[in-house]
């Protein structure tokens, strides 16, 4: 019983990693309709400037937030300079786009802070008494998650702005007609994606130790916690990070060993778009052709 | 009939041979009067180029060689290629260097991928590849592959002499092995299971592996724990190193913690880990470590730091990869030297297999090299040590052979 709590609370806190990555891979394709391979590279990149900061001798906060908006002028940036020119091109050069990015960014950082790992700090407190299963900075991240989940429902809920955002995704023809500006909300989406995405990042680099491969594997099973949950679906997302994360686990635990866990995640991957292709949560789209 | 056969024979052929072979150079491509071309392959760039100043120091010391005159009145040059890590890339690094640059053999390719893509070619082209740079154990195979040859202490060697230090200390532990799923992981665990023998059904209590891919070994460590033991092996690279010895700590198991060679540098993997939370690990050494308080006076280490003051004044005083290129270039020199004027390939390869008792100053006192004809493991003894929250401690005999 003990064994098998020790796993589920693992997986809540490895589940809490995938989480916060699916949310900023769900900000993107409802931002742009895309998925977005280099997201994880991106978060690393700006996880790499909040570690050069800090190092700096600049408080964790302070560090925190310059980052987030410094990758959120980076996502713009991307957008503006590298997929406007492919916006109209067919989606497998998009693709080849977004894979040139996440090899790009990666070596770069590489070339800039070595491959050798780096310790990140933590926000949180050392000790709060139930260390044994889950530490401190594991329980802190799932809240950072939850936090920055509930912000993202209120934002497209809420402000005319998400609105605009939401708009501008699903029908870019009548956005334009009542004149919203839909080249700039697709760049906005961009910058949100690559701010949350570094927040995803501060979060996870104390637990998995900060280097250039850092969301190589974490970016795999995050698909499949924003699959599970639905591609369009924040909430979803969440929810299926944690889903990933236990159920890993727990299988891999006790029915069908560690050497199969990430198949976990892969059929995941295949049973939903097989079965149930929107996810638990995800709106059913219908187009007309 | 045979083995009377045998002496006569040799007599013969040295009677006959010997004159004429201290008259006359032989020379293979590669080789002249004037020098020794040798090809190298390690990564300066890309995600292994921390090993890079392992080639740099080797080439420093190979120019120091040739400062003081060379060997046997030969300039060794030695041409270096960088891989990246990459096994397609050291294939086309190694067929150039045999078919273009025309070097008498590959010295130190670095890494278990890149030298296993270039194992079948060096042998089927007859070329030395000598002292290659990886722990795995399939080098010293002479018979399936008489042109390759490793040098440091291979992976079985190392996990015997930790089962060996189980099975005197701790008879009824029981143990937990984490490991890389991969070739390394699985030599690595042969070897313990080796090391323990009929005892090894009975000791490990659990084994767990974990894949590259992982984001963490958290659900592992966590099974190991459940499992109820109190010796553990961990077999892993930098990341998931530091990963498990935090996690050991942090969940309270505190088992008696053996960690693989691999990883055990101080200020990549134990620092992000927690130096507190590191003491107590065990592990094995064979070469002299720069940063040891014991070495300030030691003659070997003092010429080595003069060494690589005047000939790489750039290199990093503390990096031990600095210590083992010095080692791996002097064993090279000693086996051009032993070669004299028969610089064939196959005279070269013979002398690689015949260093008897050689000594690097810089290895551990107590570690010898040896080779023979069956026997392509240079380096085959360790001493085991301790971390004491600063630096490792030695303690002990030398182990091995």
């Amino acid at each position: 019983m003990d064994a098998l709590l020790h796993q589920v609370l693992a997986g809540l806190a490895t589940g809490g990693i995938y989480a916060s990555v699916a949310l900023a891979l769900v900000m993107i394709y409802q931002a742009t309709h895309l998925v977005n391979f280099a997201q994880g590279e991106l978060a690393m990149f700006s996880t790499y400037i909040a570690w050069s900061l800090i190092n700096a001798g600049m408080p964790y906060w302070g560090a925190f937030f310059l980052t987030v908006g410094f990758s959120f002028v980076l996502g713009v940036l991307i957008e503006r300079v590298v997929i406007r020119p492919v916006e109209n091109a067919p989606v497998l050069a998009v693709v080849v786009v977004f894979i040139a990015l996440l090899v790009i960014l990666n070596s770069v950082t590489g070339w800039i802070y070595t491959f050798t790992i780096k310790t990140f700090p933590s926000p949180f407190p050392n000790d709060l008494g139930f260390g044994k299963y889950m530490s401190p900075h594991e329980a802190g991240a799932i809240g950072v998650t939850l936090v920055v989940l509930l912000l993202l429902y209120a934002f497209f809920r809420f402000t005319p702005l998400g609105l605009a955002m939401r708009a501008a995704a699903q029908n870019p023809e009548s956005s334009r007609l009542v004149g919203i500006r839909v080249g700039w909300m697709l760049a906005l989406g961009w910058g949100l994606a690559a701010a949350i995405g570094s927040i995803a990042g501060m979060m996870v680099a104390p637990i998995v130790f900060l280097d250039p491969n850092m969301m190589g594997g974490v970016l795999l099973y995050a698909f499949a916690a924003a699959l599970v949950g639905g591609i369009d679906s924040p909430g979803g997302a969440v929810f299926g990070g944690f889903l990933v994360g236990v159920l890993e686990n727990v299988l891999g635990a006790f029915v069908i060993g560690n050497e199969l866990k990430l198949a976990v995640a892969l059929v995941l991957i295949i049973g939903v778009l097989v079965v149930k292709p929107s996810g638990f949560s995800g709106k059913v789209h219908v187009s007309r052709v | 009939m045979k083995l009377k056969l045998i002496p006569i024979a040799a007599l013969l052929a040295a009677a006959l041979a010997s004159p004429t072979a201290l008259a006359q150079k032989k020379y293979d491509q590669g080789a002249s009067d004037k020098e020794v071309l040798v090809g190298h392959i390690n990564p300066y760039s890309g995600p292994a180029s921390g090993y890079g100043t392992i080639g740099r120091s080797i080439a420093a010391y190979l120019k120091k060689v040739n400062e003081e005159g060379g060997v046997n009145g030969r300039q060794i040059n030695m041409i270096t290629y960088d891989d990246g890590y990459s096994p397609p890339k050291t294939v086309e690094m190694a067929r150039k260097l045999v078919e273009q640059d025309k070097v008498l053999l590959i010295f130190q390719p670095l890494g278990t991928p890149p030298n296993s893509a270039i194992h079948k070619y060096m042998n089927a082209k007859k070329v030395p590849h000598l002292f290659v740079a990886t722990g795995a154990t399939k080098w010293n195979d002479p018979k399936a592959f008489p042109w390759t040859m490793g040098w440091q202490p291979n992976y079985q060697t190392e996990a015997k002499i930790y089962a060996q230090h189980i099975l005197k200390t701790k008879p009824n532990a029981k143990i937990a092995v984490l490991y890389q799923n991969d070739d390394y992981g699985k030599d690595y665990l042969k070897g313990f299971h080796d090391g323990l023998g009929a005892k090894a059904k009975t000791m490990i209590v659990k084994e767990a592996s974990y894949e590259v891919t992982d984001p963490t070994v958290d659900s592992q460590m966590a099974q190991l724990q459940a499992s109820g033991a109190d010796t553990f092996f961990n077999i892993t690279t930098p990341k998931f190193a530091a990963q498990a010895v935090r996690k050991a700590w942090d969940s309270g198991w505190k088992p008696v913690h053996y960690l693989n060679n691999v990883s055990i540098g101080v200020g990549s993997v134990l620092k992000p880990a927690g130096l507190e939370k590191s003491i107590g690990l065990i592990t094995t050494s064979y070469l002299k470590d720069p940063t040891d308080p014991q070495w300030k006076d030691d003659a070997a280490m003092i010429g080595w730091t003069a060494f690589m003051k005047k000939y790489y004044a750039e290199g990093d005083l503390t990096d031990s990869f600095n210590v083992y290129g010095y080692a791996v270039a002097k064993t090279l020199v000693q086996t051009i030297k032993q070669a004299g004027n028969d610089l064939t390939r196959a005279n070269v390869m013979k002398q690689a297999a015949s260093l008897r008792n050689f000594e690097v100053d810089v290895l551990l006192p107590g570690i010898k090299i040896n080779t023979s004809g069956t026997d392509f493991a240079p380096i085959e003894s360790v001493q085991l040590s301790r971390f004491d929250g600063t630096t490792w401690v030695r303690f002990g005999e030398v182990m091995g052979k």
